[in-house]
């Protein structure tokens, strides 16, 4: 397949080919990979028809697993086999352990993310993921039969900026380019608003195994807002399987070191419980102890499990509540309820969700499945293969973003369920005479005490231009894009001079290190990485020349002095003889000239498609 | 500063057609949304990220009147007072006391329910004198508008804490 077509000046590039966009729903403890196939969403199967992908990945010297395999022998080596690394992306290991303290895992000692001991050496969340999504990328590329152009990738609506950004750069060393990370409620909607052509308020309740989220939108002619959004990141069907492994082990009476060695064993019996519990009242199973010769029987039955987890459940309740009103609805107006995540069999989170909506929730879409569904078809529509979709997903940021100020107070700049993307700008002053560096510190929540909001990252301004105290005006933008990451830039706004930023994320990895991981991922996987940056650079080249061309025909004559025109079309040529060699600097430069001599022409056809738009003449004149 | 009510299309004065509003966001949506440009060049995705994070934030405040009347302060090159000034008003002040006296005496449903009324009733109120001094666009009315957008943001707020009280009441 030809990486880059040169074409003529005046004539648009490449012919409309297909290209793939997949859907893929990373999971606590499934996940799945899914794309369009004749006109339809279908999750991808494995060779032996099944379209989960247990998220398990074991480590051993020789090999990764990742799948049932991987799970169905956890108990055989419970330190090497990572479950439910989803919870420990954008954390502290500190997090995650005082919720959990008998994990079975080996971290590094004075690390305060997460790093895992295994058999192949030290591993942090971010590469485990990548892992599992090379894992759905290989299934894609069979199954499809060919290059995958891009995926979404969905997330917990309720993800924070860290657990965002981990999710994307574990895309990024699994080698997906990441088309979207969308919200798993959202991704629900989709399958179902599209399925049903229904229009209305839409409440998704999602409860996973590791998280849980809620989402009121409105759907209107194939455009989804979401209105509000609330959530817990740390609550799931983990949580469940966790009380009653507990219960288990009293039940066992064992005391807190035979529970720690046994930990898996009893979480493994805990979610077999749970499971068959969702279709009997009393469920009977047999827990073969570390160093015991034959397994032990214990039962459960369906009013202990509602006993153990009445809380949970409440606390899910509480926060649809809060969303309902945060959406500004009244529970009447809500249409539909829909139920995702495995964990919404537990017929007791059903009951609940369906007193307290007051209508039975819909669920004939598999409620493991819907979110995969949902962003394959958003994946399809987001490569260009459907131009003429009307779909339009207004998401919001589910957290408040604000700024620490004195007295370790937090002052908030982006309040939470703001449709996103979204800019605000804050101006800030030197307070010392001279002062040439500023330090911002971010956090998301909705507390009012800095030790009570997440935080976020720390921002080092640097490059000030020296002034006298309180003299500089200092604009600060916080951007936060579709995907619901967060870019700050900063301009002195009397010099004009653009701050240079330093970025320190709280929790996650620095941007050198992930490049670092990057390239130590290429050499052990003998793959040049070179090679890659390079294709990424003509595929950038490929898609400029495209635009422009296209851009040029349209509107060159009517938007462009013949100075500009002659610029813009020598840098074109220039670009399109780079692309075709090696030198990834050079096409890298001749990109950068391009977007300069033609950034004015970009934002005027901008202007002008709008304006045109808003004088009456409609979308499809355009 | 840009003018939001150029973005949108929509004449330069507080009185304003939400529909017509509503429209011209799902426009600007549809021609500016990223997803639109999920395989464009890096040039074009920052583009149309910069001016639909302006259609999203000039939707919520041309939405509400508090925040298009000092939008529209804003482009008319009125200066919006600070805090501070509208504490100097002493009847505006005597006026709040009284209110939150009212609040916290409030313990009934009912009670509660009276005051959202009434409140309701001077934000009504607020808004059509608002909307009377803007349409002039004199600098005596652009001033007295300011002060007015001022004190109606109090109210608002009170209407926030009413209703933050009626929840706590109606959830025990």
């Amino acid at each position: 397949m030809a990486l880059l077509q040169i074409a003529e000046p005046g004539q648009s590039a490449a012919p409309h080919e297909r290209k793939i966009g997949i859907g893929i729903d990373l999971g606590t403890t499934n996940s799945l990979v899914s794309a369009v196939k004749s006109g339809q969403c279908v999750t991808l199967a494995d060779e032996l028809e099944r379209h989960l992908l247990p998220s398990v990945v074991h480590y051993s010297e020789t090999s990764i697993d990742v799948g049932y395999h991987a799970r169905d022998n956890s108990n055989a080596d419970p330190a090497n086999t990572i479950m439910s690394v989803k919870r420990f992306m954008g954390r502290s290991l500190a997090d995650v352990t005082t919720h959990w303290h008998q994990l079975p895992y080996q971290f590094v000692a004075d690390s305060v993310s997460p790093r895992f001991i295994t058999a192949i050496g030290e591993l942090n969340p971010i590469q485990i993921s990548s892992h599992i999504l090379s894992a759905l990328k290989t299934r894609a590329e069979a199954s499809m039969g060919d290059e995958i152009t891009g995926a979404v990738i969905t997330v917990p609506a309720y993800f924070d900026d860290a657990q965002r950004q981990g999710t994307k750069d574990a895309a990024q060393l699994a080698g997906l380019n990441v088309l979207r990370l969308l919200n798993e409620p959202t991704a629900a909607a989709i399958a179902y608003g599209l399925d049903s052509k229904e229009e209305g308020v839409i409440a998704v309740y999602d409860l996973g195994g590791g998280t849980f989220d809620v989402s009121i939108l409105r759907l209107n002619k194939g455009v989804f807002e979401v209105l509000a959004t609330g959530g817990n990141s740390a609550l799931g069907g983990d949580d469940f399987d966790h009380l009653l492994a507990s219960h288990l082990a009293s039940q066992l009476g064992l005391d807190a070191v035979e529970e720690k060695q046994n930990h898996r064993r009893l979480m493994n019996a805990g979610k077999e419980v749970k499971e068959a519990l969702s279709n009997t009242d009393i469920s009977r199973v047999s827990i073969q102890l570390v160093g015991a010769d034959e397994g032990t029987e214990v039962s459960v039955n369906l009013d202990q499990l509602n006993q153990m987890i009445n809380d949970l459940v409440k606390q899910t309740i509480s926060t649809c509540k809060r969303a309902v009103k945060d959406a500004r609805v009244s529970l009447e107006e809500v249409n539909n309820v829909i139920l995702v995540g495995g964990s919404t069999r537990v017929p007791l989170v059903r009951q609940q969700v369906e007193t307290f909506f007051k209508k039975a929730p819909l669920t004939s879409i598999d409620p493991d499945k819907v979110v995969a569904i949902g962003a394959g078809i958003q994946a399809d529509i987001l490569v260009g293969n459907k131009p003429d979709s009307d779909m339009l997903l207004l998401d919001v940021l589910p957290l408040s973003l604000g700024i620490e100020t004195m007295g370790g107070l937090v002052e908030k700049i982006i309040p939470r369920n703001t449709t996103i993307p979204v800019a605000k700008a804050q101006e800030f002053t030197t307070f010392k005479d001279g002062q040439t560096a500023m330090l911002v510190h971010v956090l998301q929540g909705e507390r009012e005490l800095v030790d009570h909001c997440r935080s976020l990252a720390k921002f080092t301004l640097k490059g000030i231009p020296a002034m006298t105290a309180g003299a500089a005006h200092i604009r600060v933008t916080f951007q936060v894009d579709a995907d619901g990451l967060l870019n700050v830039t900063a301009m002195e706004k009397s010099s004009g001079v653009r701050a240079e930023i330093q970025v320190k994320p709280s929790y996650g990895l620095e941007e050198s290190e992930i490049l670092d991981m990057l390239q130590s991922s290429m050499q052990n996987a003998k793959q040049d990485m070179q090679e890659r940056m390079l294709k990424e650079q003509q595929v950038d080249a490929s898609r400029v020349l495209e635009a422009m061309h296209g851009a040029l025909a349209e509107d060159g004559d009517e938007l462009l002095s013949d100075n500009e025109r002659k610029a813009i079309d020598h840098a074109l040529t220039s670009l399109g003889l780079c692309a075709a060699n090696n030198d990834i600097d050079a096409i890298k430069q001749a990109i950068d000239v391009v977007d300069k001599l033609s950034q004015d022409f970009a934002a005027r056809r901008m202007d002008k498609s709008i304006q045109k738009a808003l004088a009456g003449h409609s979308v499809d004149d355009i | 500063m840009m003018n939001y009510f150029e973005l949108y299309n929509l004449p330069e004065q507080f009185a304003i057609d939400l529909i017509k509003l509503k429209e011209h966001y799902q426009t600007l949506q549809k021609l500016t949304h990223p997803d639109r440009f999920a395989t464009a060049s890096e040039q074009q995705k920052r583009l149309y990220l910069t001016k639909n994070s302006q259609v999203n934030d000039a939707y919520s405040v041309l939405k509400f009147p508090v925040s298009r009347g000092e939008h529209l302060l804003i482009v008319r090159g009125v200066e919006l007072p600070s805090e501070q000034d509208t504490v100097g008003d002493v009847e505006f002040l005597m006026e709040q006391m009284d209110w939150r006296e009212s609040l916290e005496d409030a313990s009934t449903e009912d009670a509660l329910e009276k005051l959202v009324t009434d409140n309701f009733d001077v934000l009504v109120a607020q808004e059509k004198v608002i909307g009377d001094l803007l349409s002039h666009n004199t600098d005596e009315d652009n001033q007295a508008a300011a002060q007015e957008l001022a004190k109606m943001k109090f109210m608002l707020k009170l209407a926030n804490e009413i209703e933050t009280k009626l929840d706590r009441i109606t959830d025990s």
